[in-house]
């Protein structure tokens, strides 16, 4: 017969606060290290998430179809036919939040100071900017108004180096499916700054039906790209997809377009879970000193609980649910406190001191922390799953004091 | 069928090269309702015996069987369950739990057991009225003084009226008349409820309530006597 939990906890809510400057103490790094786990967990998510969304802001889509030969020769010999009836299907159903078509191909634009390699991508606007492109982007003029635009847009970082600007003129040129030169000349309608700023240098946009048109390629495009609700669970979509389209077309989600995107978010939750261990390890040893001294304080009565007829079992309960109390309070302040630090910063923390560095990363001069509920879950479960196997030592040591021992201990 | 049954206990303790008896071939037969005291010097064996018989210490050797059932052979958890149910310690440091109050420590047996909090309240307030410790209910141990805190252990004791009870040096930290009540209680019980008391103690006036009168030195029973109590 055992004793009910409510004694248990009042005995071990007393003994928490017979040495309340010890507790106090270990609350405060329990808190600590509890902030520390989601407030650093919430900057490096915050950082990740940031390089996934440029990264997929720059493919762009979370799903992206092609022909099979397309990644490996990105030329307008692989293209695509316009979609059927049964993948239009699929891709106007409510599990798809918007798609659209572009070609896609390399190019080379010329100004008449200089020239530059770049990817020509023939866009339907609105399309695009169902996709996502984000028009507070746009610094000078405008986006393209329609497929049919005989307007070029481009980045602010490829007109500085092309030493032209909005209004004049440049001509781009690529190859037609004959392998001969097609080239057009464009107006420059608009011009954009992206957070990434080799996507202002590399990336020119032109009407879809007029590159079309350049190319000689009727109504075929490059890539259909297709967005999904969450970009961290684009599987359901792509097995919706796959099975609609031909043969030779593959169907992949950004995860598989840019593994190293996928793997760092894959990454991500591994490093989170390890961060959290480590930073837990460190407490531990504190949370073991304290419940060890609680103990050895308090062994004398420990033999006389065991006297009265408490059992080895009773008293590992009682030093754990003394362990539990203190880790729960450390976790409630820990929790409050983080809440409270990342609240403030949900507009951004200014990193733009080390903007070159982070763009290398692929991440942008703002670091938005993001506090996902699963961290904090994962930071509260691991504190008491661990906490609790490092009470069971000092638990296990009061347990063991035998009762006449321990009662002669002075 | 006696209540306690003690059959050539052994317990040797080495200090040193030298070897303390402990207990040496200690054999008794205690009848349910005794009222016995243990007397003899520091290091006699008293405290070792009773040890012995609650199952507090091991044995090198020897039978113990309380009510028939060998408590030597007993494991930790099935030692705890005797205990809790059977046996009633009182120690000589009186062993109270510092963060409990005097009510709550009386309770604390009883809360072990699971009997009702009602049932609890009931029998501890009245074992505490019975000791004389109306109003002092809600005092932690260290508002209570050396006597009033000995009246809250032996309450806790008694209250869930144990078969048996060991008290080591009861009175060691009692005035007379703190003395004089708790063997008064002691003996009440002991007529009332058949409660079986074994006191170890060096005090002349508390001997002077048992029925039987154990002597020990060097871990051995030197003399075992019955006598006329008060």
């Amino acid at each position: 017969m055992g004793m009910p939990v409510s004694a248990m906890s009042k005995l071990a809510w007393r003994n928490l606060w017979r040495n309340y400057r010890r507790t106090l103490i270990m609350l405060l790094a329990i808190a600590l290290g509890v902030w520390a786990m989601i407030f650093m967990t919430a900057l490096l998510r915050g950082m990740v998430d940031d390089m996934v969304r440029q990264g997929i802001s720059a493919l762009p889509g979370h799903v992206q179809i092609h022909a099979n030969a397309y990644r490996d020769d990105p030329s307008v010999m692989h293209s695509l036919p316009a979609p059927d009836k049964a993948l239009l299907d699929v891709l106007n159903s409510e599990q798809v939040l918007a798609w659209s078509s572009r070609i896609k191909v390399p190019a080379m634009i010329s100004s008449e100071y200089d020239n530059a390699g770049v990817s020509l991508i023939g866009v339907d606007p609105d399309g695009e900017l169902a996709l996502g492109f984000n028009a507070n982007d746009i610094i000078e003029g405008r986006f393209l108004s329609t497929a049919g635009d005989n307007g070029i847009f481009v980045g602010k970082k490829l007109l500085h180096r092309l030493e032209t600007r909005l209004g004049k003129r440049v001509v781009v040129m690529s190859q037609d499916p004959e392998n001969a030169i097609a080239e057009r000349g464009f107006r420059i309608v608009g011009v954009f700054e992206a957070e990434l700023k080799n996507l202002e240098e590399n990336m020119v946009y032109a009407g879809r039906d007029v590159v079309q048109n350049m190319l000689g390629i009727g109504t075929d495009v490059s890539e259909i790209a297709v967005l999904d609700f969450d970009y961290r669970a684009n599987d359901g979509l792509v097995s919706r997809i796959r099975p609609v389209a031909p043969a030779d077309w593959e169907v992949l989600s950004w995860v598989e377009l840019d593994p190293y995107l996928g793997t760092m978010m894959r990454v991500m939750n591994g490093f989170v879970l390890v961060w959290m261990v480590v930073i837990f390890l460190a407490l531990s040893f504190g949370l073991v000193n304290t419940l060890m001294m609680a103990v050895f304080e308090r062994v004398r009565e420990i033999g006389l609980m065991r006297a009265l007829g408490m059992r080895p079992s009773a008293i590992v309960y009682q030093i754990l649910v003394e362990s539990i109390m203190l880790l729960v309070l450390g976790l409630v302040i820990g929790n409050l406190v983080a809440i409270g630090t990342i609240a403030p910063l949900k507009d951004g923390i200014d990193i733009s001191v080390v903007a070159e560095g982070m763009e290398m990363m692929g991440a942008s001069s703002m670091l938005y922390p993001v506090l996902q509920w699963t961290d904090l879950l994962l930071a509260n479960a691991v504190v008491i799953v661990l906490g609790i196997i490092t009470s069971l030592l000092p638990a296990w040591r009061a347990a063991r004091y035998r009762p006449v021992e321990a009662l002669s201990r002075t | 069928m006696s209540a306690i049954s003690c059959k050539d206990l052994c317990k040797y303790y080495q200090q040193g090269d030298a070897v303390i008896k402990g207990l040496d071939h200690v054999s008794l037969q205690i009848d349910q309702g005794s009222f016995i005291c243990l007397s003899g010097p520091s290091g006699s064996g008293k405290t070792t015996l009773l040890n012995a018989i609650g199952g507090l210490d091991s044995l090198d050797s020897g039978e113990i069987a309380i009510d028939g059932d060998r408590v030597d052979l007993l494991g930790k958890s099935a030692l705890a369950d005797l205990r809790l149910h059977q046996i009633g310690f009182v120690f000589q440091a009186y062993n109270l739990i510092p963060v409990l109050s005097a009510r709550e420590n009386v309770e604390f047996v009883m809360q072990v057991q699971g009997v009702s909090a009602a049932e609890r309240q009931q029998r501890s307030l009245r074992i505490l009225k019975e000791v004389g410790l109306e109003g002092m209910e809600d005092r932690r141990p260290a508002q209570l003084s050396g006597g009033q805190q000995q009246r809250v252990a032996v309450a806790r004791a008694i209250v869930s009226q144990p078969k048996l009870v060991l008290a080591d040096e009861p009175t060691a930290n009692l005035d007379s008349r703190s003395m004089e009540i708790l063997m008064q209680h002691f003996r009440d019980l002991n007529r009332i409820h058949k409660v079986t008391f074994l006191i170890a103690t060096h005090d002349q006036r508390v001997m002077e309530w048992a029925d039987r009168l154990i002597s020990m030195e060097d871990g051995r029973v030197i003399r075992d006597e019955l006598q006329q109590a008060r």
